[in-house]
């Protein structure tokens, strides 16, 4: 056991920050309420994911071939890390780079190599992922989004929810059901679809914070190339868990420092209000609870750290990372919670710090049911590393 | 950056795992806690011959120069056995000893090693907390020299252990002062607290002669001294207590898979299912913080007092938690004498507030987060 970093990993930490301190442009700071505002502010991040890819910083966890630096895992948290530091934009191609990409290069064609990782590096395709359906959540495989081969294309014809980032991408990995006859697992492609394409319809879903940040996805006979089936034809089941993995293990490196910059300002902010004359840091029960919402945050921390050191000797994102999004998912609620118990009443209004800590508590409300609930979670640690039956 | 146990470390643990199994299976435990003399003297001394009494201690000073890591390995080991021995009295005295290492106590060190030795430290006064600086306990000045009175309660293991390095006030300053436990004088009431293999005293001083030998420490050096061992022992009761999680969480999940209730075993059941998930993310995230601790104070880490708070906090809360949790999965049987869980639960509980519960734990970080 042993915590320190090692002279490679030192000199790729320095290296980058080296790298981030000339690079990094001035925070955004217009509010993103005009479409305009929002153009814009997809034109900045499209930018800096330019940047990175010119500076030789996107993929960096893809292999050397496909145009990444092929780091360790312990680099990859390195890097996350770094970046938050650094105040650097948010990564707008988290789902193209940390999901599609890796899945692409490991079951997709050549041709599809060629076509789609360069242009996804350099934020000119921007990814999202049609998985759930309306009927199809937890039990994702009961989707029914149906494509005919009619020639050389497939038509595709259902619909598509919770979809991140569905409003900006140009490109969308789909699953479909090419066979209907099959057991429900066995009849299931993955397609790359063109969101341009005739008939892809998009609407925002809006969250209980007031905010979209993703979408409903129609899609009406839709064309498209056969050529752009990934992995094998009703074998898309296989593919969908491989970009599934992907998803929980890359999860839970960046959100350390998202949780922490929260953690860190409540403790601040506390620091500065007096109530009945006093500060309220010196009421016993305040320090209690931010006491609390630290130390969850660092075993978060540790968790990761943990599970990152494993996943390195391993070389493979394993079921442990549904005990990471367990304990992330439920951390942020209870310390969204703490943040509204320690500022009282007008910590909830969106006047407060910009209505941080009331978009906190009820975004939060959502991390317990995307990428997999918490139900699915204990499932998968029951069945996938208890050994335990299957349940229902 | 690795977190794993390195192959040393591995070595280290499956020794203890063997050595323990074979040696104190539960029915030995349960002997010692039906008799009056709940130490395994035998016990005892096989695991000082294995060097594990202070083993993260110097060479020159009887240990075996390893690591914190290590200490927590062998505490785990030990914890998962419910050991009935003195050795986080023992780990806690001989820590506080070594950071005031001179030739009196390296010749005591080096017998604590061997095992012909125990020790423990004193540190409570009857009305005081954890704290060091809250102790009132005084050293009296006499024509004849130093004499101590005074009431220390819930100090581990006194009657059964040879010294007491008791925490004292003298003319203000904090001092340690050595004292045998057959010294005239005084005086040990065993409290008997839920863990039956592990006994704790209130012990009183009255008039109790100490000689200028057995002055250890004064002042900031004694104060540092106790802070440091008082944290090497803390990090040693996470250890336990993630020890007997592991075992409470091995056990049920065991039994999950062999009950059958309505034709089907029970942990084919999601409620049962869910049970054992949560036992096993608060078993893991325990021993994240706890070993996390254990490194971090070893290489003097900046954090490295918060993490140890940390550890303590969270092993604290969520020992209780697994031992609860088994409890409630075994159903009736769990609940039961027979059953080996309650001395799990009870070794937890224990642990669980000795050098601070997680609420005490949780106001020492808020002292280092709120500047």
């Amino acid at each position: 056991m042993d915590l320190t970093l090692n002279a490679e990993e030192l000199h790729f930490r320095d290296t980058l920050r080296g790298w981030l301190l000339a690079n990094v442009p001035p925070p955004w700071t217009v509010p993103l309420k005009s479409e305009e505002s929002k153009r814009a502010h997809l034109e900045y991040l499209r930018a800096w994911q330019r940047t990175m890819f010119d500076g030789g910083w996107a993929g960096v966890s893809w292999p050397k071939e496909h145009g990444g630096r092929g780091i360790t895992i312990i680099q990859q948290s390195i890097f996350q890390e770094e970046l938050a530091l650094a105040g650097a934009p948010q990564q707008l191609g988290v789902i193209g780079e940390g999901l599609v990409g890796p899945t692409i290069i490991a079951v997709g064609t050549e041709a599809q190599k060629q076509q789609f990782l360069k242009p996804l590096l350099k934020g000119e395709h921007i990814w999202c992922q049609g998985f759930s359906e309306p009927n199809a959540g937890s039990d994702l495989a009961a989707l029914n989004t149906r494509a005919v081969l009619d020639g050389d294309h497939y038509v595709v014809n259902g619909q598509k929810i919770w979809t991140s980032f569905g409003h900006v991408a140009n490109w969308c990995l789909l699953v479909v059901r090419t066979d209907a006859s099959a057991a429900k697992h066995k009849g299931l492609t993955c397609l790359l679809v063109d969101m341009a394409s005739q008939g892809v319809a998009v609407r925002p879903l809006k969250m209980m914070t007031g905010d979209s940040e993703f979408n409903e996805m129609f899609f009406t006979d839709v064309r498209v190339p056969v050529a752009n089936v990934l992995g094998k034809v009703n074998e898309g089941w296989g593919v969908a868990l491989t970009a599934l993995g992907n998803e929980r293990a890359n999860l839970g490196t960046g959100l350390y420092m998202m949780f922490k910059r929260d953690c860190d300002a409540l403790i601040a902010k506390a620091a500065t209000i007096q109530r009945n004359g006093k500060p309220i840091t010196d009421d016993p029960l305040v320090r209690q609870k931010l006491a609390q919402a630290h130390l969850d945050l660092e075993v978060f921390r540790l968790n990761s750290l943990r599970t990152l050191s494993g996943m390195n000797n391993t070389h493979a994102p394993g079921p442990e990372g549904s005990i990471l999004k367990l304990y992330w998912s439920e951390m942020n609620q209870r310390n969204a919670q703490i943040a509204l118990e320690v500022l009282g009443l007008s910590g909830q209004s969106w006047d407060f710090d910009e209505g941080r800590w009331a978009f906190n508590y009820l975004r939060s409300r959502g991390n317990t049911i995307e990428a997999g609930t918490s139900e699915i979670q204990r499932n998968i640690i029951a069945q996938r590393v208890l050994g335990l039956p299957r349940s229902y | 950056m690795e977190f794993d146990l390195s192959k040393p470390q591995k070595l280290l643990r499956e020794a203890a795992q063997a050595t323990l199994s074979q040696n104190c299976p539960l029915t030995r435990v349960r002997e010692r806690m039906a008799s009056q003399d709940i130490h395994d003297q035998s016990l005892w001394q096989l695991i000082a011959d294995q060097g594990w009494v202070g083993l993260h201690l110097d060479e020159t000073l009887g240990g075996l120069g390893l690591g914190l890591v290590e200490l927590a390995v062998v505490a785990e080991e030990m914890g998962r056995a419910c050991l009935p021995c003195p050795f986080l009295a023992t780990t806690w005295a001989a820590t506080l000893l070594a950071q005031v290492a001179n030739s009196d106590s390296a010749s005591t060190l080096s017998a604590m090693a061997e095992g012909s030795q125990t020790a423990s430290v004193a540190l409570m006064d009857q009305d005081s907390d954890w704290d060091v600086e809250h102790v009132q306990t005084q050293l009296n000045p006499t024509s004849a020299g130093w004499q101590l009175s005074g009431h220390k309660t819930m100090v581990l293991d006194a009657a059964e252990v040879d010294t007491l390095l008791c925490v004292v006030r003298k003319e203000n300053e904090i001092a340690v002062v050595s004292v045998s436990t057959r010294a005239s004088g005084v005086k040990c009431t065993p409290t008997q607290v839920l863990d039956a293999t592990r006994k704790l005293y209130d012990v009183r001083f009255e008039g109790v002669a100490i000689a200028q030998k057995d002055m250890i420490a004064v002042g900031d050096q004694a104060i540092l001294a106790i802070e440091y061992s008082t944290r090497v022992a803390t990090i040693a009761a996470c250890a336990e207590m993630l020890g007997a999680m592991q075992w409470i969480r091995e056990t049920t999940l065991d039994y999950a898979k062999t009950r059958k209730q309505f034709d089907r075993t029970i942990g084919s059941y999601q409620a049962v299912q869910h049970q054992c998930a949560d036992m096993l993310l608060m078993t893991e995230s325990a021993r994240a913080a706890a070993y996390y601790a254990a490194w971090a104070l070893s290489v003097n880490a900046p954090d490295s007092n918060k993490s140890v708070a940390i550890a303590k906090a969270y092993c604290s809360d969520a020992g209780r938690e697994v031992a609860h949790r088994g409890v409630q999965v075994h159903g009736g049987i769990g609940f039961t004498w027979e059953h080996d869980l309650h001395l799990f639960l009870k070794r937890i509980k224990v642990c669980e507030f000795l050098f601070g519960d997680a609420s005490w734990q949780r106001e020492q970080i808020a002292k280092l987060i709120l500047m």
